[in-house]
Parts: C-alpha cells; sequence; structure tokens
C-alpha cells in the first residue's frame, strides 16, 4: 500500500456521507480496493423485508472505485465521477455486512475506469456490478475539486 | 399484496408524503421529502444536510447520495403511478453526473419512458436552482411483480 493510498482510505471514511453510512476499509490486494458497510436498520429500502437500498450500494460503488484508482496513482489530485452504471443481481441479505471491492483497470490520461462488485465477503457470489468512469483533474492542486 | 404495498396503498391514498418515507428507512435517513405538484407530477426534494456531503473542499453532495435519491424516487415514483401487488424491483441504473451538486435542495422528476408487461423504463432528473441545468440525470430497469 502506498503513503497516498493509505492517506486517501483513512479520509475516504471521514467524508461526512461516508461516515454517516459507516463505511470502513476492508483492505487491498494488488490493485484492488474493499470497503464494507455494515448492517444497520436505517439503512434499508424496503421496512417489511429489511433489505438494504440500492442507494446504499450505490455510494459504496461510487466510494470504493474512486478509491481504486488511488493505488494507480504516484501523485494526489483529484477527480469526479462522470459515470456509474450499477446492475443489481441479486437482493443482499439483511443482517449481513455489504463488501465493495473495486479495481481501476485502465488509467487513460484524462479518465480513469473502473469495475467494482458488491459482496457479502466472497466476490464469486455477487450482489451488484458497478462500472464507473471518472474524470481526472487536470488541474495540478491536490483535492482542489471534486474528490468523490 | 406484500405488507408493504398494503400500506403503501393506504397512505397513497390519504396523500401522505411523510407516511410514505417513514415506510423507506433509508429515504428517511437521506431526508428524503415529496409531493404531488400542482400539475399532478410527483416532485421529490432533498433538503441540504451535512452529513450528505461527499467532497468538503468543494464543498459538493456524494455521488452515492444523489444516486441513492434518483433511484429512491424512481421506485416511489413507479409505486405511486401503478397498483402493484408487490414493490418493483430495480434491475439496473445508469447515473451521468454532470454538474456538482452544492450543498443546497436536490430536486427529481421521473418520467416513465415505457412500461411493459415486465419491466418499466424511468428517467431520472435532478437539479438544483435551475431545471435546464441538470446536476444529473439517471435510467434506470424497474421489474415489474
Amino acid at each position: 500500500m502506498t503513503p497516498l493510498f493509505d492517506m486517501v482510505q483513512k479520509w475516504f471514511v471521514t467524508l461526512p456521507h461516508c461516515a454517516a453510512l459507516g463505511l470502513e476499509f476492508a483492505g487491498l490486494e494488488g490493485d484492488k480496493a474493499t470497503f464494507r458497510v455494515d448492517y444497520r436498520p436505517e439503512l434499508v429500502g424496503n421496512g417489511c423485508k429489511g433489505i438494504v437500498h440500492g442507494g446504499v450500494i450505490t455510494s459504496l460503488i461510487d466510494t470504493t472505485s474512486a478509491l481504486s484508482v488511488f493505488a494507480k496513482l504516484e501523485a494526489a489530485e483529484a477527480m469526479a465521477t462522470l459515470d456509474l452504471r450499477i446492475d443489481y443481481l441479486k437482493a443482499a441479505t439483511p443482517h449481513q455486512a455489504i463488501y465493495c471491492t473495486a479495481e481501476c483497470y485502465k488509467l487513460a490520461r484524462q479518465i480513469a475506469f473502473t469495475r467494482a462488485v458488491c459482496h457479502h465477503g466472497d466476490p464469486n457470489d455477487p450482489i451488484a456490478h458497478g462500472i464507473a468512469t471518472f474524470m481526472r483533474a487536470t488541474s495540478t492542486n491536490p483535492f482542489g475539486q471534486g474528490a468523490v | 399484496m406484500s405488507q408493504l404495498m398494503q400500506t403503501f396503498a393506504a397512505l397513497r391514498e390519504t396523500k401522505d408524503y411523510t407516511g410514505i418515507i417513514e415506510i423507506i428507512p433509508y429515504a428517511k435517513f437521506l431526508g428524503v421529502q415529496f409531493e404531488e405538484t400542482a400539475e399532478g407530477e410527483l416532485r421529490f426534494c432533498l433538503p441540504y444536510a451535512e452529513r450528505n456531503i461527499g467532497n468538503v473542499l468543494m464543498p459538493a453532495l456524494h455521488g452515492g447520495v444523489i444516486g441513492g435519491f434518483l433511484e429512491n424516487a424512481g421506485l416511489v415514483h413507479l409505486m405511486w403511478v401503478r397498483e402493484s401487488l408487490e414493490p418493483p424491483k430495480v434491475v439496473d441504473i445508469s447515473f451521468d453526473y454532470l454538474r456538482p451538486a452544492k450543498p443546497q435542495t436536490l430536486y427529481a422528476q421521473c418520467e416513465l419512458t415505457k412500461q411493459g408487461r415486465r419491466v418499466a423504463n424511468l428517467l431520472i432528473e435532478a437539479w438544483q436552482e435551475d431545471r435546464s441545468k441538470p446536476i444529473a440525470v439517471a435510467r434506470a430497469h424497474f421489474l415489474l411483480s
């Protein structure tokens, strides 16, 4: 883990919405970064079934995908999500933590391309897939704008 | 009919918008509000809250908050406009982030592009002070059961 990546993963969990969701860093393997959100009743979408709302998965994928780009960067820079597409493969299981594992599979000069998978601990048994693109900063002012 | 849809139908009958948000804990967590406009359209609103910030330096709302707000708008819109026994299930959703969302109220409105027998296609748009300058747009497919 580079000092830059370590600084960013620690910083991301303190961002107000990430802190509100209770995002926790769950490791970096190679270039694959993982964040986790523990189950909480207020994150549920359907109050009768106890299934976590897709919006939680969206935040988790967006944040983990952005983090994964920093595994490929040598210097801090700002970036902004350009687009994000999520496929919901199955409902999340109530009372279980949701993990998101993401990697930046192509870092181009202006754009970073990422793919992510949400799961309950086994990435081979996914809840959702997410594909995102991030606009890389053209400014030299690190974290000056649009970090997540 | 599922328990959720029974409760929803009763709340829709009395136009209890707040009551509907109460049965969707995550929507309440974000602080979502909605109501019917004078034109009979459903308008969703997310008043600014510090906990919805994702970028502290700009500052800007978290992309996931914008996404969750739009997905929830699509879900509630579909439940509002059609009679169904089960809540719709989102199959896929695609967000285009067009502008940073300022620490201000975010609005959203949905357009039911197509309603088939099994699947509905929705276009969901979010804006802040100027509707002609959207913050984000989403396209989503919902499975109707």
